[in-house]
């Protein structure tokens, strides 16, 4: 297969590593070569996450500037952060709905409305993906489930080496029996948005 | 059983580096482990912790500090079993005084040392470069590059312990550790019974007094010479590709390098030497490596220590190419590696011409707001730090506080609005550093310690302050865990997982009266009013107090509520 370089980012606590070892499942039950490299420690504690992940044969479990192919955002504050990484062509899939910092809670920050910004970037780079994934989430069953639209959404872009039953079965083998059906209904939501 | 322990030779898993140097420490059939968490270490200790009740044939223990581990970990392996002890780099420093002698009097059963380096300081206070302690102890050092090589080294790394009745460090970075990627299973040792070593007296072997320890550095010293003879002829020091020009590396910059060769189309015009034995490093190979080289790039994270070994080979054996790296500006000493930037040395070293992709126009991004690690909502330590601040308030004392702190979440209490952490060195300087303040100025002083610190590096500094008659308040923040790195156990938590349940407890308040602390609070502080009528005389009183701020961590007591 090609060599194709995911950049995953979000926040400590939206289950970024979740997203990351289901996809890394789907990688290796289907015989692709895939690395990664996770955020563990104190970032974790509602710091900015990333996942760096590589497949198709690609050794260095890291990213640079330029190199990202599909940026993940699992929140658009988040994505936008992410952009001085991407070049020109990257292919955005991202959540629209925002996770507000302590430190603006706090009112030592502002977060600026997202509207336009949004909007430029849908015109600033040709393969734009935007999707309330907090709420499709909630819809689904749980706005836990984040992680798991988001996923879905990059599934639905048919830009992986993968099919959609892949990802299914990944899911069954790795989420707790308990949050298995709002997951497999998040995914579904999440592909649907991005599937044409 | 755990996917880990199940999984059958050639089977493969996808392991985090970390996950990866377990199971080979279990094919390598490791006995007795000993650990203090430390990112990004900690996933070994952990994994070690919850298989030991799967396997009678292992034991694993967190220690209270990774001096204690090592020890633990040395004896096992005086008494002929495989050990093995991991730590964070600058834990290293703490296990250091043991390290050192240990290298003299050497093992029998194999022995692994675990440093898990961390550049760019993701979770750290410094970089620093561990295969400089292989250096300064002369042990040998393997460098895995990714997880698959960090599961095979860990196997590898006990027979080359017994080999040379040396014990062995194995030194990652963040980047091996916390690198996720496909790893192929070997055959997994017996774990069906637990077995006993024995120890056989020789103080003229275990016991360095003087007279002794003279001869042991020679025996160190000729072991060395031994041990560069493997390191020449190793099978993880390899080369790839073929050209008059050359690269030399180690650890995850294997990775970048090789991608970069083959992006930039290089695999006839370079050829990469790629180290994993690098202490003692291979003379031999470097030698050879060098001799058919017109100009030579040795691409290293932090110090240039493959960069200095290359210049000392070629200055021995008259060879005049020229070694670029971080004398010659190519790299710097500071941070991590990435893929683009080893991309862009290797052009430049090598002449050739290379733009990184063009950067997209950005200047519509508005500014977004920093996301900072903080104490979670509704922490404990929150709560402690404003009964604190509003008492110190109160007696119009803030100002002129300094308040020394210590390694753990409550660091975050560096940040606004809390802004409550002054000073800080390594684990338990709150405590001597306090007493140092007090000696030199005359300013208040109020520290911080967590629970799992305070037995890790608090407790004889604290009796150097009672002895020597320091004059600050401890606040000891026990939240019942190690929390920062994963809730590992600590000594004195009363809430703890069933499997704990007949682990005897040290009460850190009679641990503290008994050394002869004048003046001891416990407060809830939740329970804010309360709290601060406790606190207030000691944040009034010019001699040495210690609060113990007494409330478990809610992520922890979430996740025992579980069990």
């Amino acid at each position: 297969m090609e060599r194709l370089r995911i950049l995953a980012v979000g926040v400590g606590g939206q289950g970024i590593l979740l997203f990351s070892r289901v996809l890394g499942e789907v990688a290796l039950s289907s015989g692709t070569p895939i690395a990664m490299s996770e955020v563990h420690g104190m970032a974790q504690r509602g710091g900015v996450v990333e996942t760096n992940i590589v497949l198709g044969g690609v050794r260095s479990p890291l990213i640079s500037e330029g190199e990202v192919d599909i940026l993940v955002g699992l929140e658009p504050a988040e994505t936008l952060r992410a952009l001085p990484r991407t070049r020109k062509d990257t292919v955005i899939v991202s959540s629209t709905d925002p996770v507000i910092p302590q430190i603006v809670k706090d009112g030592l920050a502002t977060y600026p409305d997202l509207t336009e910004p949004l909007q430029k970037l849908q015109e600033a780079y040709p393969r734009v993906y935007l999707f309330p994934g907090e709420e499709i989430a909630r819809e689904a069953g749980t706005a836990r489930a984040l992680n798991i639209v988001t996923l879905g959404a990059l599934a639905g872009t048919g830009l992986l080496p993968f099919s959609k039953e892949d990802f299914l079965e990944a899911i069954k083998k790795i989420v707790k029996p308990k949050f298995l059906e709002a997951n497999l209904k998040a995914f579904e939501a999440g592909f649907s948005v991005t599937a044409s | 059983m755990h996917p880990i322990l199940s999984a059958k030779p050639q089977e493969k898993l996808l392991l985090l580096g970390n996950e990866a140097i377990v199971r080979g420490a279990l094919e390598g059939g490791l006995r007795i482990g000993a650990a203090y968490p430390g990112t990004p270490s900690s996933e070994i200790g952990n994994l070690l912790f919850q298989l030991q009740r799967e396997l009678p044939g292992l034991y694993f223990e967190f220690s209270t500090n990774e001096k204690v581990a090592m020890e633990v970990a040395a004896a096992a392996a005086a008494s002929g079993l495989r050990s093995l002890t991991c730590m964070k780099h600058v834990g290293l420093n703490v296990a250091a005084d043991a390290l050192m002698t240990l290298a003299y009097i050497g093992v029998k059963g194999g022995m692994v040392v675990v440093t898990a380096d961390d550049p760019s300081c993701h979770s750290s206070q410094n970089e620093q470069d561990n295969r400089y302690y292989a250096r300064l102890s002369g042990l040998p050092m393997l460098e895995p590059a990714n997880p698959q090589e960090a599961r095979e080294m860990t196997a590898y790394a006990f027979e080359l312990s017994e080999r040379l009745e040396l014990p062995v460090l194995l030194r990652t970075t963040t980047r091996v550790s916390h690198a996720r990627a496909v790893v192929e299973m070997g055959e997994l040792a017996s774990y069906e019974e637990a077995l006993k070593g024995k120890f056989e007296k020789d103080p003229k072997r275990w016991v360095p007094v003087p007279a002794i320890a003279r001869v042991r550095h020679q025996v160190l010293l000729e072991k060395m010479r031994e041990a560069t003879v493997l390191a020449d002829g190793s099978q993880w020091n390899r080369t790839y590709g073929k050209g008059s020009k050359g690269i030399i590396v180690s650890g995850v910059a294997v990775n970048y390098v090789l991608d970069a060769v083959e992006e930039l189309g290089l695999e006839d015009e370079v050829a990469v030497l790629a180290l994993g034995f690098t202490h003692p490093y291979p003379a031999g190979l470097l030698a050879d490596f060098l001799r058919e080289k017109e100009a030579v790039l040795v691409v290293e994270e932090l110090e240039p220590y493959l960069e200095e070994a290359a210049r000392v080979v070629a200055q021995e054996r008259g060879l005049k190419v020229p070694i670029f790296g971080k004398a010659t500006g190519h790299f710097s000493r500071a941070l991590e590696f990435t893929p683009g930037l080893v991309k862009e040395a290797i052009a430049r070293a090598f002449g050739l011409s290379y733009t990184s992709p063009e950067a997209p126009d950005l200047s519509w991004v508005p500014e977004l707001p920093p996301r900072p690690p903080t104490l979670c909502p509704g922490c404990p330590h929150r709560e402690t730090y404003r009964v604190v601040k509003e008492v110190l308030e109160e007696l119009g004392e803030l100002s002129r506080t300094i308040f020394p702190t210590d390694i753990g979440c409550y660091t975050l209490g560096l940040l606004p609005p809390i802004q409550m952490a002054d000073y800080l060195i390594c684990m338990g300087s709150s405590v001597g550093s306090a007493g140092g303040f007090s000696k030199a100025t005359d300013q208040r002083i109020v520290s911080f310690i967590g629970d799992s610190t305070f037995f890790h590096a608090g407790l004889s500094p604290l009796a150097s302050a009672v002895y020597n008659r320091h004059r600050f308040t401890l606040v000891i923040m026990d939240n019942e865990t190690t929390a920062m790195t994963g809730h590992q156990p600590v000594p004195s938590q009363e809430l703890r997982p069933p499997e704990l349940e007949d682990r005897p407890r040290i009460d850190i308040e009679a641990v503290v009266k008994a050394l002869g602390v004048p003046k001891v609070v416990t407060i809830n502080p939740y329970k804010k009013e309360e709290a601060k009528a406790a606190i207030r005389p000691l944040l009034e009183a010019d001699e040495l107090s210690v609060i113990i701020a007494k409330a478990p961590c809610i992520l922890y007591r979430a996740r025992v509520a579980k069990k």
